[in-house]
Order: structure tokens, then sequence, then C-alpha cells
């Protein structure tokens, strides 16, 4: 009991976070078994898991290293376009569907971090409002980009090509179709992957942010003159939770492509972006568990009032506003202040 | 070099809607340091008014543009005074998910009340048109009216903010609050007032862009707004001159690339412009530098 009560706060934390993980897939599988979860919220489980994910990430980016991003959905585009690519282009090469989901994550991930650092280099030479509306210009560009695309694949290869349809395929089969998107992709992603995607990126970022380059990119968003005059390579710390970010989007990109048959580019636009930036917020910003809650809470909350279907999305957008007056009012703030009485990790007071 | 000029006239238009739905974002920014979603959603608001009062009130045409600026300035200050105001102490980002919220509420309100459907929407100056060089170049009222209607707006608002007190009091506020408040002003009137002048533009820009594109849906102020914020950045946000450079730049951009260059990549490229820009003079064409101090 003792050796619990030694621990750091960011170790209880963190594994307060894996066990909240955990214990949310082992209920939802003990479910499953049982039949008890309607198949519309079965077919919500995997888009859970990549809005957790993507939640997850852009709280690296937003919360932790201090930057707003507006467009982040535009990775997600690109992890989801090259996984589909990957996962389709090696059909009949790898038998086991759950090895080409996860070569297809990796795809994803690895081509997303390389937009990440695409993006990054230009955009993070700036800082707030202005950051904010170059990752938004990026993300739409990325979109914009990816309508113009056409892939498939036959027995001689890939074939790709740019704002051409015409792939001049020997009985091929198309992946990628312009502004149509993916087309005629095997569903392969699983909850099971989805869960793992979660833990990993739960792994990453909560190991990224307790280590020493962690404690970095928090001193570059406190105080970034104060960071640079210690030697704290700025550039270099926030391209680091930048391009993570963006690498993690990237393979909930992948899992999301890979849970329809078809998707489009318009999916990913700033909508979404902002959609993910909602979550981050309202779950607390530098909070992970937060984002996986209001990931989870606000992916569903839609789907829980059909019942009401003309006015759910009236509801959301009431419900998000209320949150963020209710949050944000002192008197509330002072009140619970007096419930609890001490709260003992100064850094929540952010 | 018809096509040129013919080009170069629907530019300077598109981005004289742009520049008027710029500025409402650039006060609002000089002022609330705020970046108002909700903005491209008031357009949107302030054309189906004027959509209404002239097919089903039928009422003409310039009543029903002064239907949409009163509803519109009106609904501004009651989202400012219901959803930012209680936020003024609040960090940015708060203020920003509020101002989705509004947005989402906004459209969604739209689409209840007047459904997805796409409604006609005729322009309210008249379809007409003048050719010159016999009838080479072609230059619609429509167009005209709105070039008409940006320049009479920006001198407005630049006597506006230099020569009256509530204008200089806006000014005062977006330059330092606290100063302004001891200095006697009230500092939250000054914000409505801000944000009323701001949705009245936006109601003049829904008109005038759904008369040019005669199409509204629930959506139709998003991607305008967005491009529009976008011209303000571009031109400093914050400068009112900035605001129409950005807007009418933009506007001819996208209207060039999509004849000469391609119609598919026409956002990415307007994009890609707005982001060198920024990476070569980091506060936009007429913006401020201000250096960070320590």
């Amino acid at each position: 009991m003792s050796k619990l009560k030694n621990m750091k706060q960011t170790t209880k934390t963190s594994i307060f976070t894996y066990a909240l993980v955990i214990a949310a897939y082992l209920v939802i599988q003990a479910l499953l078994g049982r039949g008890m979860l309607s198949r519309s919220t079965q077919g919500q489980l995997v888009p859970i898991c990549c809005y957790i994910v993507m939640a997850l990430s852009l709280n690296l980016v937003v919360g932790v290293s201090g930057e707003l991003s507006l467009g982040h959905a535009g990775f997600m585009s690109v992890g989801a376009f090259s996984g589909a690519v990957a996962a389709v282009s090696l059909e009949g090469m790898v038998g086991s569907p759950a090895l080409r989901l996860a070569i297809a994550m990796v795809a994803g991930a690895a081509l997303a971090a390389v937009a990440g650092v695409i993006v990054g280099v230009p955009a993070l030479r700036l800082q707030g409002d202005y950051l904010a509306i170059v990752t938004l210009a990026f993300g739409q560009i990325i979109v914009n980009i990816l309508q113009c695309v056409y892939a498939g694949v036959d027995g001689g290869g890939l074939h790709f090509n740019f704002l051409d349809p015409e792939l001049h395929m020997t009985n091929g089969t198309p992946i990628i179709s312009g502004p149509k998107g993916t087309v005629s992709v095997t569903k392969i992603s699983s909850f099971t992957a989805g869960f793992v995607l979660v833990l990993i990126s739960l792994f990453v970022i909560l190991n990224l942010v307790n280590s020493r380059s962690g404690r970095a990119i928090m001193a570059v968003r406190d105080n970034r003159i104060a960071a640079e005059s210690v030697g704290i390579n700025v550039t270099k710390y926030r391209l680091m939770a930048f391009v993570t970010a963006a690498a993690l989007a990237g393979a909930a990109g992948a899992l999301y492509g890979l849970n329809y048959s078809s998707v489009a580019p318009v999916k990913f636009d700033y909508n979404q972006s902002i959609l993910v930036l909602v979550f981050v917020v309202l779950g607390g910003l530098g909070n992970m568990w937060g984002s996986i809650i209001a990931a989870a809470f606000l992916t569903i909350l839609p789907e829980a009032m059909r019942g009401f279907e003309d006015y759910r999305m009236l509801v959301y957008a009431i419900v998000l506003i209320l949150v963020m007056l209710a949050t944000n009012n002192d008197n509330l703030k002072a009140l619970l202040g007096r419930l609890i009485p001490r709260r003992k990790g100064a850094a929540d007071n952010g | 070099m018809m096509t040129f000029l013919t080009n170069l006239v629907s530019g300077i238009s598109l981005g004289s809607v742009y520049a008027i739905i710029a500025l409402g974002y650039t006060m609002v920014y000089g002022i609330a340091k705020m970046l108002n979603f909700a903005h491209g959603d008031v357009i949107m608001v302030g054309a189906y008014i004027s959509f209404c009062t002239t097919s089903y009130l039928a009422l003409p045409a310039w009543v029903s543009v002064i239907f949409a600026i009163v509803v519109c300035t009106a609904l501004g200050v009651v989202i400012e005074g219901l959803a930012y105001k209680p936020l003024r102490q609040a960090g940015s980002l708060a203020v920003l998910i509020t101002a989705i919220g509004v947005s989402y509420f906004l459209q969604n309100a739209a689409q209840l009340i007047w459904t997805s459907n796409t409604k006609v929407f005729t322009s309210v100056v008249g379809s007409g048109s003048i050719k010159l060089f016999n009838g080479q170049l072609t230059i619609t009222v429509a167009a005209l009216v709105t070039v008409a209607a940006c320049i009479i707006i920006m001198v407005a608002l630049t006597l506006f903010t230099t020569t009256t007190k509530m204008g200089k009091a806006m000014r005062a506020c977006s330059e330092d609050k606290g100063a302004a408040q001891l200095m006697g002003i009230n500092v939250n009137r000054t914000i409505s007032m801000t944000f009323a002048i701001g949705s009245a533009l936006a109601a003049i820009a829904g008109v005038l862009l759904c008369s040019s594109y005669n199409t509204l849906i629930p959506t139709t102020g998003a991607m305008p707004g967005i491009k529009a914020f976008t011209a303000a950045v571009f031109g400093g946000i914050g400068s009112i001159p900035g605001a129409l450079l950005g807007g009418i730049l933009l506007g001819i951009i996208e209207v060039f690339t999509n004849s000469y260059l391609s119609s598919e990549l026409s956002l990415a490229i307007v994009f890609g412009v707005l982001i060198v820009v920024l990476l070569v003079r980091p506060s936009g064409l007429l913006g401020k530098y201000v250096p960070e101090k320590v």
C-alpha cells in the first residue's frame, strides 16, 4: 500500500488511464459476447477507437505542446488512403487480415509522419492563431490533393495517376478514385485492433510526455523564450510533438479507412479536424483519459439520440455550448473547489 | 484578352464578397481576439432571411436586404451576449469551441427550419448585365453592385473607426482593453457593437453572395466563411485595408486558378498562396508586426 502512496502523481494517472482503457475493452467484449450491443453500437466501436486515437494525438499537439492545430484530419486522410493502398495491394500476398491491417496501419503512420514533417517544418515557424490557420489550410490542401489522386493495382503492380482517371490497367482493381475516395476496399478493421492501437498510442504519448523530451516540449509551451534561453531547441521539440501526433493520426486513419468499403476525402475536411478538437478541449487540455472519455462519449451521443432524429445535432450544439459555459463559470468553479478539497496534481490547474 | 478581363471582373466581384465577410472577421478578431467560427453561418442566415422576405412575403428586394441586416445584427448581438460574453475571462480555446458550437447550432437550426433542400435564390439586383466592347465583355449587375457595396462599406467603416467616438473606442479596445477601460470606455458595449457591425456586414455579404450564385443551403456560409477568414489573415488580421486587399486578392487568385490552371486544385492553390504569404510575412500583407518581448 505504501508503495502506491509513494508513487508519483504522473505514474498514478498513467496507470489509471491504462486501466480505464483495458476495463472498457473487457466490459465491451463481455457485452458483445452476450449479444447485448445493438448493431448500430457495434458499428460505432471501430470509429470510437479511431476518434480516441485522433483525440489523444491532437491532445499531444494542443494540450502538451500548446499549438492550436486545425488540420489534424488531413493526416488521418493520408493514413486512410495509404493504408487502403497497402491493404488492397497486399491482398494476394499476405493472407492474414490482421497482419495486413497491421502493415496498413504502419504504412499509414509512416506516410502521415512524412506529411507531418512537410507541414510542420514551415508551419511551426508561426505561432498562435496564425499557426491555426496555416494548419487548417494544409489540412484542406491535403484533402484537395487526395481528391485528384487515382490509384489501382493489377498484375504489373501499383498504378498511380494525378488528375487523370485513366489508369491503363489490365484486369486491375481500382483502389482510389479521385473525389469518390477509396473504392472496393475489403473491410478488415476490428475492435480488437482498435483497442491495441489505443493502447499503443497511450504508451507512445504517455512515455513521451513523461520523458526528458516531454518536459522540454512542455517548457516550450509554457514559455518559449525562457525555454530557448536554457538551451532547448524549440523547433526540434515542437516538431517532435507534431510529427508523433501526425503518425498516430495516420495509423488511426488507416484503421478508419479499412472499416468502410468506401471513404471520400471530403470526410476528412476541416469539420472533422474541428470535431476532434472539440473532444480534446472538452476532455481537458493535456489530460489523456479526459480525451478518451470525451471522444467515446461524443461519438456515441449523436447515435444514442437517434430517437430525437432531427433535433439531435441541434441538441449536440447546445450541449457543447452549455458545457463550455459551465466549465468556465467562476461561480461553478468556486463551488466545485469547495466540494473537492484540494487536488494533488498542481499541473491540473492550468 | 477578353477572357482575361472577364476573369478579372468576376475575380474582383468574388473578392469583394470575401472582403466584406473578412471585414467582419477582422473587426471581431481585432477587438475580442477570437476566431468567430460562427460568422460564416450568420451569412447563411442573412441570405435565408432575404430569401424568405422576397419569396414568402413577396416584399421588394431592398426591403428584404434591410430586413436581413436587422435580423443578423440582432442575431450577432444575441450570440455575443449569450455565448461569448460569459467567456470574456476564459482562454481563447474555450471561446473557439463555443463559436464552433454556435456554428453547429445555426447550421442545424437552419436545416430544421428551411430543410436541407437547395433553395433557388433570385438575385436581389436583378439578372441584368452590361455588355462592353461589342458584347465581348459581359459584366453582370450583381458583380457591379457587389464591388460598389464593398467600396462603400470600406469607406464608411474607415470613416467610422477614425472619426466617430464609438469607432475610436473600438480602436482603443483593440489596442489595450485595460487601458481603454481606465479611460472610461465601456468595453463590453464596444465589443457588442463590433459584433453588431460584423453581423450586419455578414448579412450584406450573404445576400450578395447568393445573388451571384443563386443557390442556398444551410451550409452555404461555411466555405466562404473559411476562405474569407484566410483572406483576413492573408491581408493581416485586425487591419481593415488588409481585409479588403486580402479578400480581393483571394477572389482573383481563386478565379484565375479555376480558369487557367486547374479547377480541381483551386482550393489547394488558394491555400498554398496563403501559406507562402504567411511564411514570408508572418503578420500578413498589411498587418502590424509585433515583436515578442520578454
